[in-house]
C-alpha cells in the first residue's frame, strides 16, 4: 500500500506546515542508495495533532528531521507559516527554527551532561536575547514549575541526576523557552515506564492546550496515538498508506498494514485478544523497496496489479484516505 | 497441582556505599509445572533481580541473597555453583531483554547455538550444527544455513530474538525464564516472538516466567500474574481472575496508566503520581501508599502482609479494592 497522492492535503489557510514530496536518501556506497522517505506530502492544520505511526526503519525520524532541515531533504518543500525552509537562508532558518521545537526519543542523551537545569533552558533564551536577565530568570522558574519540577531543587542540578521522566521533562520545559507554535516529538514517551508514560502524555496534552501548540506525534505504538492524536498518518517505507481521525482509523481500518498493526497491539483483556492475521516477516530493504505498492510483500490482499502500479491516496469515506488497489470495506 | 520452581521467602540485597538496597523482599511464588507465569511491575521493582536471584546468577561479594529455592526436587540455594550450572540449559534456560548484547558479537551463529548441545548434550560438531539448523527452523528463521554463519550484527533485533530462542530451548529446558523478552522490539515483531512462545511452550511442554512491564503482553500469555511492587509481590492469581476481581490498588492503578486501542481516543489517562520508593530507604508502611489513592492513616505506620482469599487470590493491602471499610 505504501503509496503517492495529495487527496487528502486540505490546503487550507490554517496549515501551520505543509510538506510537499519530500524525498530524502542517503548514497552508502557508489551503487548503494537508501530511500528513506520517497515523495512523501501531508499538512498539519493550526491546533492539530497529527500522529506519524510505523515500523522501525519506516522514515518516521527522517522525516521529522528533514522538516527541520536536519539535514535538508533532497528534494520537496517545507512550508512553515509561509515559508519554505528548503529555500532559506541559513541564517532566516535559524530564526525560523526557534517557531518549531522538537522533543527527542532519549531524554537523557539529548540533554546536554554538563549544563545544569538553568544553563539548559536559559540557553535559547541568551542566545535570542529574550529579556534580562530577571525576565529570563524568572521565565526559567515558571517553565520548571508548568512542567511540575520545583525550580529551587532541580536548577542547579544535571541531567544524570534525574530520571527518565524527569528528564523528558526538563526536554519540553526547554523546547518551550521560546513560545515555538509547532512542536515534533520524536517517540518522546517510547523510552519511559508505562506509569510515567502516562505524566508525560497527560503533560504533554496540557501544555499543547494552554500554549496553543501544533504537534507532530511520531510513535511505533498505536495506542499512545490514540490518546493523544487528532489525526493519525501510517507510514510503511518511506510512504503513506493511510491518513484518518483516530476513531475511524482504529475502528475501521482500510489498509492491511494499519490492521496488521492494530492485530499485534497487545490488550490489557485476557477477554478480549484479537490474533488474528498477525503480520510474517519483516520488512524489505529500504535500498530496494519493492515496485508498485511497497507493501505487497507481506499483504494478505495483495494481486497483480499491486507489483505494476503504485496506489496512490484517495478518500474512501469522510476524512479517511487510504493508498491501496484493494481496501477493506 | 505440583511446583516446578517454588521459591520461599527469598530477599535479595546489595551492598552499596549509600548503605544495604533491599532490591527483593521476602518474595514467595510458585510456578506450577507446565503454566505460564507472568511477572509485572514498573522498572526497579525487582523483577529482573529475582528472576536472576532464582537461577543462582547474581555473585560477588556485594549480594546477599536469603530463602530457599526449590527447582524440579533440587534444592538450589543448598547446592554449589557447579552444581547449579549442570541445570542450566537441560532444566531451566533465560531469554534476556537485549538480544544483541546477550549474544557474543564476534561468533558466528551456529557456534554459540552449537555450543550448549555440544557440553549439554555431548552432540559432535556436524550432529550439532545440523540440530542447530533444525531448531533455527523451529523459531521460523528463513534461510538457516546462511544464518548459522552469520555474526549477530548482520541479524535484526527480530531474528536475534529468535536465536536467543533457539539457544534457549536447545536442550530441552523445564522452565523458560523470558525477562522482557519484546521490549526492545516493535509491535509487529513482538506479536510475532509472542506468538512463537505461545507455540514452543506447547509443543515442547515448557513452563514459562515472563517478566514485562506491559499488562497486555501478560494477559494474552500467562495462566498466572505475580505483580511486583518495590522488591515485593503485591498480588497473585490466574490471570483472568486478576484482571477481572484486581484487589490491589497498585494493580489497578498501573492497568489504567496503560493507553489503550480500545478506548475511545483522546480519553486522558490516569496517572500514578510520584516513583517508586528510594530502595535504600523504604517506607515504614506500605510501600505502595504515598502513591495510593485510597491510603489511610494504617497504610503510613504498619506493613501490609500478604493476606489470601479463600479462591487463592493473594495480595498486600490493608485495604483491598471490593472490600467496604
Amino acid at each position: 500500500m505504501a503509496g503517492s497522492g495529495t487527496a487528502h492535503m486540505r490546503n487550507t489557510v490554517d496549515s501551520v506546515l505543509t510538506v510537499r514530496d519530500l524525498t530524502v536518501e542517503f548514497r552508502i556506497s557508489k551503487n548503494k542508495i537508501v530511500k528513506a522517505v520517497s515523495g512523501l506530502s501531508f499538512d498539519v492544520v493550526k491546533g492539530e495533532t497529527l500522529a506519524i505511526v510505523g515500523e522501525s526503519g519506516c522514515g518516521k525520524t527522517t522525516m521529522a528531521r528533514a522538516i527541520l532541515q536536519l539535514p535538508p531533504p533532497n528534494s520537496g518543500e517545507v512550508i512553515f507559516d509561509g515559508t519554505d525552509l528548503t529555500q532559506l537562508p541559513k541564517e532566516n532558518l535559524r530564526s525560523a527554527r526557534t517557531s518549531m521545537q522538537m522533543i527527542f526519543q532519549d531524554p537523557i542523551s539529548s540533554l546536554n551532561p554538563r549544563l545544569t537545569v538553568h544553563q539548559l533552558i536559559d540557553e535559547p533564551l541568551e542566545i535570542w536575547d529574550r529579556g534580562t536577565r530577571v525576565e529570563r530568570d524568572e521565565r526559567i522558574n515558571k517553565l520548571l514549575f508548568s512542567v511540575g519540577l520545583e525550580p529551587d531543587l532541580v536548577l542547579n542540578r544535571r541531567s544524570y541526576e534525574f530520571s527518565g521522566g524527569q528528564c523528558q521533562r526538563i526536554s519540553i520545559a526547554r523546547a518551550l523557552a521560546l513560545d515555538p507554535r509547532m512542536l515534533i516529538c520524536d517517540e518522546p514517551v517510547s523510552a519511559l515506564d508505562v506509569s510515567i508514560q502516562a505524566q508525560i502524555l497527560n503533560l504533554l496534552l496540557f501544555m499543547k492546550e494552554t500554549h496553543g501548540l501544533t504537534m507532530l506525534f511520531i510513535s511505533h505504538d498505536l495506542a499512545v496515538v490514540k490518546a493523544i492524536s487528532t489525526r493519525v498518518m501510517v507510514m510503511y517505507l518511506g510512504k503513506i498508506c493511510e491518513v484518518a481521525p483516530p476513531d475511524v482509523l482504529y475502528t475501521k481500518p482500510a489498509h492491511h498494514y494499519t490492521r496488521a498493526l492494530l492485530n499485534s497491539v497487545p490488550i490489557p483483556d485476557p477477554t478480549k485478544q484479537i490474533r488474528t492475521e498477525l503480520l510474517q516477516g519483516e520488512p524489505p530493504s529500504p535500498m530496494n523497496p519493492p515496485s508498485g505498492c511497497r507493501f505487497r510483500t507481506r499483504c494478505v490482499g495483495a494481486s497483480a496489479l499491486c507489483a505494476e502500479q503504485e496506489p496512490q491516496l484517495r478518500e474512501i469515506s469522510p476524512g479517511q484516505f487510504v493508498a491501496c488497489h484493494h481496501p477493506i470495506v | 497441582m505440583s511446583s516446578l520452581l517454588s521459591i520461599k521467602n527469598m530477599s535479595v540485597n546489595f551492598d552499596t556505599p549509600r548503605g544495604s538496597l533491599e532490591a527483593v523482599r521476602g518474595v514467595d511464588i510458585e510456578i506450577p509445572a507446565g503454566m505460564s507465569v507472568g511477572v509485572v511491575g514498573e522498572s526497579g521493582s525487582g523483577k529482573t533481580v529475582m528472576c536472576r536471584a532464582a537461577m543462582g546468577l547474581l555473585q560477588g561479594s556485594t549480594v546477599n541473597r536469603t530463602g530457599t529455592v526449590i527447582f524440579d526436587g533440587h534444592e538450589l540455594t543448598a547446592m554449589s555453583k557447579e552444581q547449579v550450572r549442570e541445570l542450566f540449559g537441560s532444566g531451566m534456560a533465560m531469554i534476556f531483554q537485549d538480544p544483541l548484547t546477550a549474544l557474543n558479537p564476534v561468533r558466528r551463529i551456529g557456534v554459540q547455538l552449537s555450543e550448549g548441545l555440544r557440553v549439554r548434550l555431548g552432540m559432535s560438531k556436524s550432529d550439532a550444527m545440523a540440530r542447530s539448523k533444525e531448531l533455527l527452523e523451529l523459531v521460523r528463521i528463513p534461510n538457516a544455513a546462511a544464518v548459522l554463519k552469520s555474526f549477530p550484527y548482520q541479524l535484526s533485533g527480530g531474528m536475534r530474538q529468535r536465536v536467543m530462542i533457539a539457544i534457549a530451548i536447545s536442550c530441552n529446558p523445564k522452565l523458560l525464564f523470558a525477562d522482557e523478552p519484546t521490549t526492545a522490539l516493535d509491535v509487529t515483531v513482538q506479536a510475532q516472538i509472542l506468538q512463537l512462545l505461545r507455540e514452543l511452550r506447547e509443543d515442547l511442554k515448557m513452563s514459562m516466567v515472563l517478566v514485562t512491564h506491559d499488562l497486555g503482553v501478560v494477559a494474552g500469555n500467562t495462566d498466572y500474574v505475580a505483580v511486583m511492587y518495590a522488591g515485593e509481590v503485591v498480588e497473585y492469581a490466574p490471570t483472568k481472575k486478576l484482571f477481572a476481581d484486581m484487589r490491589m490498588p497498585y494493580t489497578e492503578a498501573l492497568l489504567n496508566s496503560i493507553p489503550r486501542v480500545d478506548h475511545k481516543s483522546g480519553t486522558r489517562l490516569t496517572v500514578i503520581a510520584g516513583r517508586l520508593p528510594d530502595p535504600t530507604n523504604r517506607p515504614v508502611g506500605c510501600s505502595f501508599a504515598p502513591r495510593c489513592k485510597y491510603a489511610q492513616d494504617k497504610c503510613t505506620t504498619d506493613h501490609p502482609e500478604l493476606k489470601t482469599d479463600p479462591d487463592g487470590h493473594i495480595y498486600r493491602c490493608w485495604f483491598p479494592i471490593g472490600e467496604s471499610l
